[in-house]
């Protein structure tokens, strides 16, 4: 009696703790020649407060995807989230109205994208594009947005953030686009930061200050993120939990500190394989054999048995079910069945 | 920005020279000169025209009279007009030159007026009916010659429906005031168009195109991406970038305007510059001929500079220094 009770308990403390719960979801593109691209296709997963989740997958696999159609940020036609939930907080945005979903986006999602180059508007000045945010959900004036502005470029690092409001987007580097992107993401106080490939378009160097400085910003704002990327040194750095997405679907579900010691599905296994160590000495880099199916032409039964080592008859037949191995580690893969 | 401005004003003079040479001799080139017409009159001994040559200075070589055609037009005299004996081409030019301005303007502001708005409600509802409406309007309208397209605006709005007066800059001598204004105004409406249709269907594929390739920017899935309003997002974010072409070319507008007047005022007869300009060719009026031209580089020189300056100024990008 007691313990089914601590049980359930647990299980609210457990729901409560829940920021973001993606059940089923579907966004599918309808292409000219009626062809359906399945680009995400039957996604679940689950974000907690305070924690970090990476979406990892070759290009092709729907990771950016999934972060768009979070935001409702698919382009509509010809992409449409036919089905599945997403909830922030208990609340449904895939039925939200474009109205009410606008105040989500920004306000309590911020979003970061992979290219700082080309993500900021060139005419505007800096200070404008974050005030923007800050005047729309933080019903603040002109002036106000301004000098909240300021205070947020000081909290992304920079140095001269009084002259930096008033420059305009070419008069920064990439990495300091970047901050100012974080800033914008971060000024309206967001549950949670998407950042798709925030890293990639950036110098090496420049990656690690950025990666520490949405880690930083998400313990100041008390917020989470959810890290699209398909770089799995960015994963081991920041990530707590960690998804593989393949052809559209979830392959892997895992710790960082799980996946990266025990590997279930081969596509991982391979994934890992294919990071250059600096101890060994081979002469070959491992790599994955063939690509990522597009999305209008998956093959019958798993979607990775044409690439996979150790493909048997049986996964040319049927897609396998995502198998929980234990309460942590996810596989989709028969390798793992009874 | 100032000293570029100044650099480039000081590079019109070479220009100008190599312009004002050019047509010089290829004026000079066309056969006859401002006497050949008058010679078909029987009755008047050749040799009259011999010793008005002469007065005129036809007779010297041509480098001579490019020289005196050049010293005294840097001296701020264009000299007087060989059809119209004895009146100064100042004088000539003043007279028309306010109506070509007013008919430009009149074609420039319905450019504007028209193609910005349909561009952009066309790029925002990208293949629906409309969009081809206008899209089939806009090819017609580049494909339709000026000429053609004034005398048909003739034919249906002047002659058939009796809306707008066919020809010239006003109805009667004596009106005054706002009276004057208006029937000015109803006497552009028609030269106004059709000098502005060929713009009017470039503009509104030009701004349909750049809206249409904005759109697609990553800042503007930014602007989205904070929960904006599409008009925000449109408005703000959408235009601004939009714009910055169409500035640019606006500024280079200008030259083309005043020289499509040439021919849309001759078909209105409309007393403008063009009409005169279309005469001193053909009674090889040198002086007028030298003048207009000079009027016409230079607009084209200025618009080309603003179009420059114009630039600088939508995007921060630009910077002359």
């Amino acid at each position: 009696m007691q313990e089914q009770q601590l049980k359930k308990q647990s299980l609210e403390k457990q729901k409560s703790n829940v920021l973001l719960e993606v059940e089923g979801l579907k966004t599918y593109f309808y292409m000219d020649n009626d062809r359906v691209a399945k680009a995400v296709d039957d996604v679940s997963f689950s974000i907690n407060k305070g924690e970090t989740l990476a979406l990892v997958g070759e290009s092709g696999s729907g990771k950016s995807i999934t972060s768009l159609s979070i935001m409702r940020l698919i382009p509509s036609p010809p992409g449409k989230i036919v089905e599945g939930s997403i909830k922030l907080e208990g609340k449904e945005l895939v039925t939200l109205s474009d109205k009410e979903i606008r105040k989500v986006r920004g306000n309590d999602i911020g979003m970061i994208f992979q290219e700082p180059m080309t993500s900021l508007n060139p005419v505007f000045t800096i200070g404008n594009q974050i005030s923007e945010s800050l005047m729309k959900h933080k019903k603040m004036k002109k002036n106000e947005a301004y000098k909240k502005a300021v205070d947020l470029l000081k909290l992304v690092g920079f140095a001269r953030a009084e002259q930096i409001v008033n420059e305009y987007p070419h008069q920064l580097s990439g990495g300091m686009r970047q901050r100012a992107m974080i800033a914008i993401a971060m000024s309206c106080d967001p549950k949670l930061l998407i950042a798709d490939e925030p890293t990639t378009a950036l110098d090496v160097t420049i990656q690690a200050q950025i990666l520490d400085l949405m880690v930083e910003m998400k313990e100041k704002f008390e917020s989470s993120i959810l890290l699209i990327t398909h770089d799995l040194g960015v994963v081991a750095e920041v990530a707590d939990r960690v998804l593989v997405m393949y052809g559209g679907q979830i392959v892997e579900e895992a710790s960082v500190y799980e996946l990266f010691t025990k590997p279930k599905h081969p596509y991982t296994n391979g994934l890992l394989a294919s990071i250059p160590n600096l101890e060994a000495d081979v002469e070959r880099l491992e790599s994955i054999p063939g690509t990522v199916p597009p999305a209008h032409r998956f093959p019958k039964g798993c979607r990775f048995a044409p690439r996979c080592k150790h493909v048997m008859d049986k996964c040319y037949e049927a897609n396998p079910d995502l198998l929980e191995i234990d309460s942590k580690h996810k596989v989709r893969c028969y390798l793992y069945e009874e | 920005m100032h000293k570029y401005i100044i650099r480039r004003i000081l590079q019109f003079i070479p220009m100008l020279f190599l312009i004002t040479v050019l047509v010089f001799g290829l004026a000079k080139a066309a056969p006859g000169d401002p006497l050949t017409g008058e010679m078909l009159d029987p009755e008047i001994d050749p040799a009259v025209y011999e010793i008005r040559r002469e007065a005129l200075g036809l007779n010297d070589p041509i480098y001579v009279q490019y020289w005196n055609w050049l010293s005294s037009v840097s001296q701020g005299d264009f000299g007087k007009s060989m059809q119209y004996t004895g009146r100064s081409v100042m004088e000539l030019i003043q007279a028309r030159v306010w109506n070509t301005f007013y008919l430009s303007l009149f074609a420039l502001g319905v450019t504007l007026a028209i193609a910005i708005p349909i561009g952009i409600y066309s790029a925002n509802r990208k293949y629906s009916l409309f969009d081809y409406g206008a899209t089939t309007f806009a090819f017609l309208g580049l494909a339709t010659p000026n000429f053609f397209a004034g005398l048909l605006a003739i034919y249906v709005f002047a002659l058939t429906l009796g809306w707008f007066p066919a020809q010239g800059t006003t109805t009667a001598l004596g009106l005054s005031g706002f009276e004057l204004f208006i029937d000015k105004l109803r006497h552009l409406v028609l030269p106004g168009l059709t000098l502005g249709l060929a713009s009017t269907a470039a503009y509104m594929r030009y701004m349909r195109t750049e809206i249409l390739e904005v759109k697609g920017s990553d800042f503007i899935r930014t602007a989205h991406a904070k929960g904006l309003s599409n008009e925000s997002v449109l408005y703000k974010h959408t235009l601004r970038n939009a714009l910055i072409p169409i500035i640019t070319l606006l500024g280079l507008e200008f030259g083309t305007l005043l020289s499509g007047a040439i021919i849309t005022e001759r078909v209105f007869n409309y007393p403008g510059l063009g009409t005169l300009f279309l005469n001193a060719i053909s009674n090889r009026d040198y002086p007028v001929i030298m003048a207009i031209n000079l009027i016409l580089a230079v607009s084209i020189l200025v618009g080309n500079l603003l179009a420059d300056i114009f630039y600088a100024i939508v995007d921060p990008r630009i910077r002359y220094d």
